[in-house]
């Protein structure tokens, strides 16, 4: 299975946990605070970023510990297993380590092996959040498709602070320095925008190709505020420069974008569904994603708490289609019974206390 | 213990970039040891360079002597000029030896966050070089930052009045002291495939 022979040490509450024998469904059973879900995070840090708690490498290492943590897995590869793993030195707390078969390697070189996806619950509200909420998700789903949107993300935001800068400044901004801010505004903006649209185009394919089921099909449709072309958008900036002037800020751009999610069939807004809908609108999603961001890697997909909240067809469909994925799928949960449909062929543990048991 | 006097002189040592306390413990006792030799030879270089460390008022990078050893140099293409940010930049060009003409230092890059305004570089005198004639090209080395590239572009509109062709580097610096270990062939590359500015 892609990730085998799992190790944490000094990680959150683990002081040192070992999971081994993987399958395709892997279930870790506690109660809430037991560290399951840091066994998620462990895994997540297996993938380029910062996780899915998006915490700094001293949150997470263990209180009480050395200051530091490793974590490493074995990742099935066509001969011999690749051993991937991330570590924090104690010597050097907030900088965090990727190693490649024991060599040092760059956190972005851990996305040519595995593609990892998550849901977890403090993704719930996304549909209700503010659009920055779905602006960042929609942002890391680009990233997992196209490497570079990270810098471009990185960019852009860099030449909108220098932009409001000047606008906010008393005196009236040099127009040509102005001028030279605002094409590189629009070059990342442009180049930002068209990657999350490619995102939305991609998904919009993946979802309407996925099987019908109790799955309620989202439909998503991305809302820009500034041209798509780069003269366009530069051009815009310039015409609109007395307006965020008055307004201290720049308001048309990637920063101001929507994403819109509504349900097919009934067309109702996503944060008008109900708790239920809202979470298979986001499971459509997710899974979406993860086919389309495997791309002949192993996928690896982390569902925290998702199988409890939802019925029992909908519950069967997701293990149905998981199943036919072949991702290789970690899922959380207070209880067994949820899960009874897979326990058979599951690999399951019991995590208490930052430790784990192995019980069938 | 060290007396107070020795352990100033490793405290000035150790605020050196890429020294730190204990490299700069070492270099004193190195220089204790040596110091009939090492320590002499030291002190006087240093008082050269703080009797003669003077800014080029032609290119403004820091020499001994003015205008400096680069202006003055009649081998040197007078009809090229290569804008950097910084003298670091300046001098690991310089060290490669892959320009043949002459540099101009702006003193930094155009940043409305940090207050870094076009007054506050060398440009007018950049603009009062090429006013003055005698200059075919103008490239624009800059670092690969996001301040950096619109400091180029930004000096590309400056210069557009001028009948000089105004190139950039195929790609931007790596900022200040990582030049330092970008190998000779890369920017060799960037400098040749240099292109116009669009
Ligand atoms: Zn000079």
């Amino acid at each position: 299975m892609p990730l085998d022979r799992i190790a944490l040490a000094d990680f959150r509450n683990h002081r040192e946990s070992a999971l081994d024998g993987t399958r395709q469904f892997n279930l870790l059973l506690g109660d809430n605070g037991a560290g399951k879900t840091n066994i998620l995070e462990a895994l997540s840090l297996l993938a380029p970023g910062r996780g899915l708690r998006r915490a700094t490498p001293a949150e997470m290492a263990r209180k009480g510990g050395s200051g530091g943590f490793t974590l490493g897995a074995d990742l099935a590869a066509d001969t011999m297993p690749v051993r991937l793993g991330t570590l924090v030195d104690p010597a050097r707390p907030n900088r965090r380590m990727v190693r490649i078969n024991g060599a040092d390697s760059s956190a972005a070189t851990l996305g040519e092996w595995v593609s990892l996806g998550w849901l977890t619950p403090a993704m719930d509200g996304l549909f209700t959040d503010s659009a920055g909420a779905r602006r960042r998700w929609l942002d890391r789903m680009a990233l997992a498709l196209a490497p570079t949107h990270a810098r471009t993300a990185i960019r852009y935001d860099e030449a909108l602070r220098e932009r409001n800068r000047l606008l906010a400044d008393d005196a009236p901004p040099d127009p040509l320095w102005l001028g030279a801010i605002e094409q590189r505004l629009a070059e990342h903006g442009a180049a930002l925008a068209s990657g999350r649209r490619a995102l939305v185009a991609a998904l919009t394919q993946a979802l309407s190709a996925a099987p019908d089921g109790p799955f309620a099909r989202p439909l998503l449709a991305y809302q820009p505020t500034a041209p798509e072309d780069t003269a366009a958008f530069a051009e815009a900036l310039l015409r609109h420069r007395a307006r965020d002037r008055a307004a201290g800020r720049t308001l048309i751009g990637p920063h101001r974008d929507e994403l819109t999610v509504t349900m097919a069939g009934s067309g109702a807004p996503a944060a008008h569904c109900s708790t239920g809908e809202q979470k298979a609108l986001l499971i459509a999603v997710t899974l979406a994603h993860a086919e389309l961001a495997a791309k002949g890697r192993p996928a690896v997909l982390l569902l925290d708490e998702v199988a409890a909240h939802l019925d029992p067809s909908r519950r069967a469909a997701l293990f149905e289609r998981l199943r036919g994925s072949g991702t290789q799928v970690w899922m959380t949960g207070t209880e067994a019974a949820p899960f009874a449909a897979i326990m058979e062929e599951a690999a399951c543990w019991e995590i208490a206390g930052g430790a784990a048991h192995r019980v069938s | 213990m060290a007396s107070q006097e020795i352990e100033t002189l490793a405290a000035a040592l150790a605020r050196l970039p890429g020294l730190g306390p204990r490299s700069a413990r070492r270099a004193v006792l190195w220089l204790v040891k040596q110091r009939e030799t090492a320590l002499v030879e030291l002190l006087s270089a240093l008082e050269t360079v703080r009797d003669r460390l003077v800014e080029c008022p032609v290119c403004f990078n820091v020499d001994t002597v003015s205008p400096c050893g680069i202006c003055a140099d009649p081998r040197r293409d007078p009809r090229a000029i290569c804008v950097v940010e910084d003298v670091a930049d300046l001098w690991a060009l310089d060290r490669a030896r892959l320009f043949a003409g002459t540099y101009h230092v702006l003193g930094g890059r155009l940043s409305a966050l940090d207050g870094v305004r076009p007054e506050d570089l060398a440009i007018g005198p950049l603009l009062g070089r090429v006013a003055a004639g005698g200059i075919d090209e103008v490239v624009l080395a800059m670092n690969a930052t996001l301040e950096g590239q619109t400091t180029a572009h930004y000096l590309a509109e400056r210069l557009e009045q001028y009948p000089v062709r105004i190139t950039q580097l195929a790609h931007g610096l790596p900022v200040g002291g990582e030049l330092d270990y970008l190998d000779e062939g890369t920017l060799a590359q960037a400098l040749r495939a240099r292109r116009p500015l669009a």
